[in-house]
């Protein structure tokens, strides 16, 4: 018999088809009369489409120095988020008007960023949520991106073929291998805020794989704004829509985790990327820069998430910089609150520790908390959020076992099974840190089809 | 238009006499003088010492954004507080690791200061002083467990080390994935992280800032537009900081930005494409009501219906008749929307304008009308939303 941790929390309504969950179960899955985006309404349906062209960090530093930063003119894909959710918004596609939201930096060390928004949160009954699965399956009877409106959709994202970024103003939508799309989520946090969708027809749950996290670091690299970030909730850390999907906005300061110190721990060789951890910071988490090619900076992100998942341990993720930083927090909060741990004074703040305020933007929807908020404060909500310093510890033993994994794998597979003698050189976690391997077996590590050949 | 190389002549020839130049030349130090309000924030100004530490000509530099100098091993969120100092017109000191042309990477002391128009109390340029380290202010040190009070630093200094360890930190390797960091004893990775300038060099900074400082201040009296190196002394609110202009600067589009609560909602912000078609210079329509640009022709029906959607604070889109300063007529279409700030609440205008039948090759590519005129807005939206919200003095140490 298993105990299963729940908590209760209004969902975000990202949708304006997205309903209860009792209205949910009755609805028909086929045929409706609405234009949704599901195979009875896509046949013949147009969406713009934007084609990203690749970019290889290192080989392109220079080229993605001219493509990015605030002071060179606007990329296209910035104009065209920009230019797409400014005319939703004059169409009334939105809940409420998020610039009408009082924002403000409190005071302090860090900057963090407070916005009174009262619109945001529904008061309706809260929904169960199921906190101790990081991997679900898809439930198709639960409200998905499928669901919602064609107009809440701005536009394609894919790969150019030829290279070059293309855009087309009309493309048809193929249905058979799926596009990538943007949409909007109509109660936003702050300006611009979009759902990156991956795949959205395949249904895929919420879960990262190399696939999908390299699909949102190249909407980073190519939105070329460094105010511009993507994010991603895992189930268990205040995702709620199991269906999977990044989130973007715009804020014009940095964010308050963006100026924390870091204290550098390693560079993956085969992938050229620096993982470092941050310091005096309330929460604990590590971050990924550098890269030979994005590609590489991705998967070791991915590699990352992968065994958190497989590991059953809820994470967020902050895509920032242009793509060139990448924040990982694993976070333990939603447990907590499951366990009746979390103070009702925090809980009534109704603030749920995603992403976004793990980054440092709160945004809270009683006036009285705006107003008294402090650091202090912030600081103390996001403490609660943190993996303890022991568990944190444990946690960056099992990723780097995971990543050296994968990343010798690959080297071995390359190489050939002959240099398989020359492995005692290859970076492992020992090394790293001095310590034996934890409990647990190897297979029950890492998911996936790796299997784990460190030489010990 | 003037083309961006005249823009900057004239960024140096407005505000300082003619001399000014020769007598920057003389001073050794290394140093740049950039100006926020050209698009790009490019560089200005490089003096020869500045020219000699990093190897590229003063054609090559000028006209150029300081991040050409950065590297895959330059640290990011140096990279982010001097974004940020720049956006709150402040002073800055920090370590950065630069690049010379011949793609040797060096660290220096980096010292930026804004320099302020005594009238209005905006930043008109900022200055950056480099002193390339020598190293001797570094500490060698293990990886402590408990952060102490400052990044441990692991290494030597010598640059020829820097150059080395830096090879790894993602830079373009066609080498193999062979172990190129050595390892101590103590199992501490010794890869370069960060470089302290010691007493001397600060001082040296701070003596350099100070003498270009004067010289600056010296021959902007003769043109009396004075600067100072300090804000404050102003009277009058400045229009938008360099931050605002910076962001703005961005937009491609011809749009304006009007102040709503100002007596006869004056032009607080005119983009380098408003100026293009219209044919005005910046400060000939600063502080200016857009009437100037309605004429003879212009239907005065058209007006009014501005007119009502500016008194009701909404959006509206025409197709009006509007002249150049020569005279010449052209059909705008123009889209103005109110704009919020952080407070929420209204306070601007943007007008943007897209001559009919123009040139298509905007910047917009394959964006309609319509979505170029909602991408000036959401962008200006997005930029003033942070307007009055520094981030502060906050530096997390």
């Amino acid at each position: 018999m298993s105990l299963s941790l729940k908590i209760k929390r209004v969902p975000t309504v990202v949708s304006n088809y997205q309903k209860e969950e009792a209205e949910e179960a009755g609805r028909r899955s086929g045929g409706c009369d609405r234009n949704c985006f599901n195979n009875c309404c896509l046949p013949g349906a147009k969406l713009p489409l934007y084609a990203y062209k690749g970019v290889d960090t290192a080989a392109d530093e220079k080229a993605l120095a001219e493509l990015e930063d605030a002071d060179i003119p606007m990329a296209f894909l910035d104009s065209l988020v920009l230019g797409e959710w400014e005319d939703r918004m004059q169409r009334g596609l939105f809940r409420y008007d998020v610039t009408a939201c009082e924002t403000k930096v409190i005071p302090g060390k860090y900057g963090f960023i407070a916005q009174l928004n009262e619109g945001r949160h529904l008061k309706k009954r809260p929904t169960e949520f199921r906190v101790d699965k990081v991997l679900q399956p898809f439930d198709g009877k639960k409200f998905n991106f499928t669901m919602v409106g064609q107009e809440e959709v701005l536009f394609q994202f894919e790969a150019s073929e030829d290279g070059d970024a293309q855009y087309y103003q009309n493309a048809p939508i193929d249905i058979e291998n799926s596009p990538n799309v943007v949409a909007i989520n109509v109660s936003p946090i702050d300006y611009g805020h979009v759902l990156l969708i991956p795949r959205i027809l395949k249904c895929l749950p919420q879960r990262i794989d190399h696939e999908s996290f390299l699909l949102a670091l190249h909407m980073a690299v190519e939105a070329a704004n460094p105010f511009f970030r993507l994010g991603y909730n895992s189930l268990g850390a205040f995702a709620t829509i199991n269906h999977l999907h990044f989130q973007a906005y715009y804020l014009a300061v940095p964010f308050p985790v963006e100026k924390a110190p870091t204290k550098k721990i390693t560079i993956l060789e085969n992938y050229g990327v620096k993982v470092s951890e941050l310091r005096n910071y309330p929460v604990r988490g590590l971050v990924f820069e550098g890269g030979n090619t994005l590609q590489d900076l991705s998967n070791a992100v991915s590699d990352t998430c992968i065994c958190l998942q497989g590991n059953n341990i809820p994470y967020n993720v902050l895509v920032s910089d242009c793509g060139r930083r990448v924040f990982l927090f694993p976070q333990c909060y939603a447990e907590k609150q499951a366990m009746g741990e979390v103070s009702a004074e925090l809980l009534d703040t109704q603030v749920n520790p995603a992403v976004w305020e793990i980054s440092g933007h709160m945004v809270l929807k009683r006036k009285k908390d705006y107003e008294e908020a402090s650091e202090k404060n912030a600081r103390r909500l996001l403490a609660e959020v943190s993996l303890s310093g022991e568990r944190f510890q444990e946690v960056k033993a099992l990723i780097f076992e995971a990543i050296f994994c994968s990343m010798n794998k690959t080297h071995i597979t390359a190489q050939g099974l002959e240099s398989l003698e020359e492995d005692v050189e290859v970076q492992s976690a020992e090394d790293l840190f001095g310590m034996k391997q934890e409990q647990g077996s190897h297979t029950a590590m890492v998911t996936g089809t790796h299997d784990c050949l460190v030489m010990q | 238009m003037e083309s961006q190389l005249a823009l900057i002549e004239q960024s140096f020839n407005s505000r300082y006499s003619c001399h000014v130049r020769e007598a920057l030349d003389e001073l050794p130090d290394s140093f740049t003088i950039t100006d926020p309000s050209i698009c790009g924030h490019p560089i200005v100004y490089a003096s020869r010492g500045f020219l000699k530490m990093c190897g590229y000509s003063r054609e090559e530099v000028i006209g150029q954004n300081g991040r050409i100098f950065q590297g895959p091993g330059t640290d990011r969120r140096s990279v982010m507080e001097i974004r940020e100092a720049i956006r709150e017109e402040r002073t800055i000191q920090l370590n950065l690791l630069n690049y010379r042309k011949d793609g040797t990477p060096f660290w220096m002391l980096f010292h930026m200061n804004p320099i302020f128009s005594k009238e209005d109390g905006t930043a008109i340029h900022f200055l950056a002083v480099q002193v390339p380290l020598s190293g001797r202010g570094r500490r060698r040190g293990r990886r402590s467990h408990d952060s102490g009070t400052e990044d441990v630093i692991f290494g030597s200094c010598r640059k020829e080390v820097c150059f080395d360890s830096l090879l790894e930190v993602g830079r373009v390797l066609e080498h193999n994935n062979s172990v190129l960091d050595s390892e101590d004893s103590a199992g501490v990775v010794d890869i370069e992280e960060t470089c302290e300038a010691n007493e001397l060099e600060k001082r040296r900074a701070a003596s350099a800032i100070k003498n270009i400082l004067s010289v600056l201040t010296h021959y902007s009296e003769l043109t009396g537009r004075l600067v100072c190196g300090k804000r404050g002394c102003c009277n009058g609110t400045s229009p938008l900081g360099s931050s605002v202009a910076i962001s703005l600067g961005r937009i491609k589009q011809s749009f304006v930005l009007t102040d709503m609560h100002l007596p006869d909602m004056p032009i607080v912000y005119a983009s380098d494409a408003f100026l293009k078609l219209t044919g005005y210079s910046r400060h000939e329509v600063l502080g200016r009501n857009c009437r100037f640009l309605s004429g003879m022709d212009t239907d005065p029906s058209t007006l009014f219906h501005i007119k009502e959607s500016i008194r009701a604070e909404r959006p509206c889109t025409v197709r009006i008749l509007n002249y150049r300063k020569d005279g010449s007529s052209f059909w705008n279409l123009l889209h103005i929307s109110p704009v919020r700030s952080a407070s929420g609440k209204n306070a601007y205008f943007v007008g943007v304008q897209m001559e009919e039948g123009g040139c298509r090759n905007q910047g917009g590519g394959g964006l309609s009308t319509e979505m170029r005129h909602r991408s000036t807005v959401g962008a200006v939206r997005v930029a003033l939303r942070t307007l009055s919200m520094g981030s502060g003095s906050s530096k997390v140490e």
